[in-house]
């Protein structure tokens, strides 16, 4: 990669995480001033879905989960109408009837969010199989946490996937935490990527604060898929530094654990790294994070001026 | 016609909706195994079979219906369907609406039910009331074999997801079958006996009670019109609205249990909407709240007779 594809790049990857993390605390303040309902936050996570959709082509599917506004901002869904559809609003992507949970966005491969934990799992294997018979090269990003690793249906998944050779990559967003409780009351591993081996798939676990090292490991699994047409397991290990939803007190996190990782932030690590490289320039950053609030801003008003749905919404897209 | 049995009539179904439609794929415990018919004219990458485990054939195939596959997955037993309810009734029954119509999902879940093979209650159990009361589904229960093929045909081209049972009770009698294009719309009751003096609504293998039981009635000078629902889901209102305004009786008879079954809200419905006809309550006949016996005679005692039908029938006519 030639320096300024190289700029070009890490300007992308450090576009998108500070995109992401300013809808979601926008998002979550909007919650505490009593302007929205709760939401999911993906808050420290950001390199992950940043470093693995920015290392999908257009044609790839995703399927995602109740933390999902990384995956949909990394790939290009408008601020302004995700935000409208956490408010309830019309003009979101999904009239209004998913909120800030379960949005999808046909047009952009987002499909099929489920926040039913493991509900991503066990459509995803689907997806794999309609776009195999359809003789598309296209892959299916699945994002799943820790949590649905330890649903049943995450063998069941994985199991038939290996099976069936179906080109799904499974992207497991390790970030410590179970709703409340902590992954190291639910499992005795620290890792889930070694699963794979019993599915006879490729497992790698990488450190999913480092959104240039998630996005290599991605392209790696991505084209070995392609290439194969089976699944892949790639574990992101992160950290959620903020709470299940919002708003949540966190006092069950220990202070320390917490603080260690809010050091190692997705995006102030990047940030210093390029600075450190001199990739790009202070000023070039500073602008990136500029033109992102004015983003936010310009999304969080047409959000708040659109229109609630029709009463006569209530009553549609139940049936096709 | 030809005189064949629903479980031949399913095959049939398959096999013309297959080659009428590349789309249309079948997988699911031993479906591969059992259909090797479709699997000779399909190949093995539109049959097939899959593990044990009913929740990832389900959540494959709501996965493969939003993206342009048609499939029909058989899980076998009624009761398995529990280790499938999140993709059935949280994926397929609600993604289209919370997506804002941005998906669709044209599935067909076969699952068997109801007494008659003794394999009590994990095996027997008709749990299609669930179904009935979960937004987004249809839901179909075929009474004869020209039914099975009929409506299968149908749910097979509906866009949505739809649960099909089956009655293992019904599922080798055989019974007359059109040849050739045979589709019977979802949503359409079927009035197999036309009378004058009460209705008995029903669907699955009571149908066939009840038929018997208008027999034996019209021996009484008692003339019985019988509903079959064939779908419940949507429920066909005006056939048996029209049928019980006719006679101003109604007895609904099904084979789940009571609380709650779809004979409540049969019966509900007639109350809200044809009152004023009623010359007598409405009764519900359905199988008691425990769960399904194995023994034979118990598992008999489970279902719904001929012979309590024409009881019932007596005391609201007053002969």
């Amino acid at each position: 990669m030639d320096m300024e594809s190289r700029r070009e790049s890490a300007r992308a990857l450090f576009q998108s995480m500070v995109l992401i993390r300013a809808f979601e605390e926008r998002a979550a303040a909007a919650q505490a001033e009593g302007k929205a309902p709760g939401t999911c936050t993906s808050v420290g996570q950001e390199a992950s879905a940043a470093g693995v959709v920015k290392a999908l082509s257009s044609n790839d599917l995703i399927l995602t989960n109740h933390r999902s506004a990384g995956h949909l901002l990394a790939r290009g869904a408008d601020p302004g109408r995700m935000m409208a559809e956490v408010l309830g609003k019309a003009t979101g992507y999904c009239k209004g009837k998913s909120g800030t949970l379960h949005i999808s966005v046909k047009e952009l491969g987002v499909i099929l969010t489920s926040t039913i934990v493991g509900g991503e799992l066990s459509l995803a294997t689907g997806v794999g199989l309609s776009v195999s018979m359809q003789g598309s090269d296209a892959v299916v990003a699945c994002f799943f946490g820790d949590g649905a690793a330890c649903e049943g249906i995450f063998h069941e998944s994985l199991n038939l996937a290996s099976l069936w050779n179906l080109p799904v990559l499974y992207v497991c967003e390790n970030n410590q935490w179970q709703a409340f409780v902590h992954r190291k009351e639910t499992m005795l591993a620290d890792h889930i990527s070694p699963r794979a081996a019993s599915y006879g798939m490729d497992g790698v676990t990488v450190d999913g604060n480092d959104v240039e090292a998630v996005n290599e490991a991605a392209r790696v699994a991505i084209a070995k898929i392609r290439e194969t047409r089976k699944p892949f397991l790639l574990e992101t290990y992160t950290y959620r530094t903020r709470g299940h939803y919002e708003p949540d007190d966190q006092t069950y996190v220990d202070p320390e654990e917490l603080a260690s990782w809010k050091a190692r932030d997705p995006i102030a690590s990047y940030k210093k790294k390029l600075l450190a490289a001199g990739t790009v320039s202070e000023a070039d950053l500073a602008a990136i994070q500029r033109e992102v609030e004015t983003t936010i801003d310009g999304a969080f008003l047409f959000a708040s001026e659109s229109p609630y749905p029709a009463a006569e919404e209530l009553l549609t897209d139940v049936y096709a | 016609m030809s005189t064949i049995t629903a479980h031949e009539a399913i095959g049939q179904a398959l096999a013309e909706e297959m080659r009428r439609d590349s789309t249309v794929i079948a997988f699911g415990e031993g479906v591969a195994t059992k259909r090797h018919e479709l699997v000779e004219e399909f190949g093995r990458a539109r049959v097939r079979n899959t593990p044990l485990a009913e929740g990832i054939i389900a959540g494959t195939a709501a996965g493969a219906a939003a993206t342009g596959l048609r499939p029909v997955i058989d899980l076998l037993f009624a009761p398995f369907i529990c280790f499938a309810m999140d993709e059935i009734v949280n994926s397929a029954g609600k993604l289209r609406y919370m997506s804002g119509g941005q998906f669709s999902f044209p599935m067909v879940t076969l699952a068997m039910t109801g007494a008659g093979w003794g394999v009590g209650a994990q095996h027997n159990h008709n749990n299609e009331a669930w179904f009935v009361h979960s937004p987004g589904l249809k839901v179909v229960m075929p009474s004869n074999p020209a039914d099975f093929k009929g409506l299968l045909k149908a749910s097979i081209r509906d866009d949505n997801p739809v649960v099909f049972f089956l009655d293992i009770g019904l599922l080798y009698v055989p019974g007359e079958v059109p040849e050739g294009e045979h589709v019977v719309p979802l949503g359409k009751a079927a009035i197999p006996r036309e009378g004058s003096d009460v209705t008995l609504i029903s669907y699955g293998k009571t149908v066939h009670a009840c038929l018997a039981a208008a027999k034996t009635l019209e021996g009484e000078g008692i003339s019985a019109e019988v509903v079959d629902l064939r779908t419940l889901k949507p429920l066909d209102e005006e056939a048996f609205l029209a049928s019980v305004r006719k006679t101003g009786r109604a007895v609904v008879v099904h084979e789940a249990s009571r609380t709650c079954g779809v004979g409540a809200e049969v019966a509900a419905t007639i109350a809200e909407k044809s009152f004023a006809s009623l010359a007598g309550p409405v009764v519900r006949i359905a199988g008691p709240d425990v769960p399904a016996p194995s023994s034979y005679p118990l598992e008999q005692a489970f279902v719904p007779s001929a012979a309590q039908i024409v009881t019932s029938v007596r005391g609201l006519v007053g002969k």
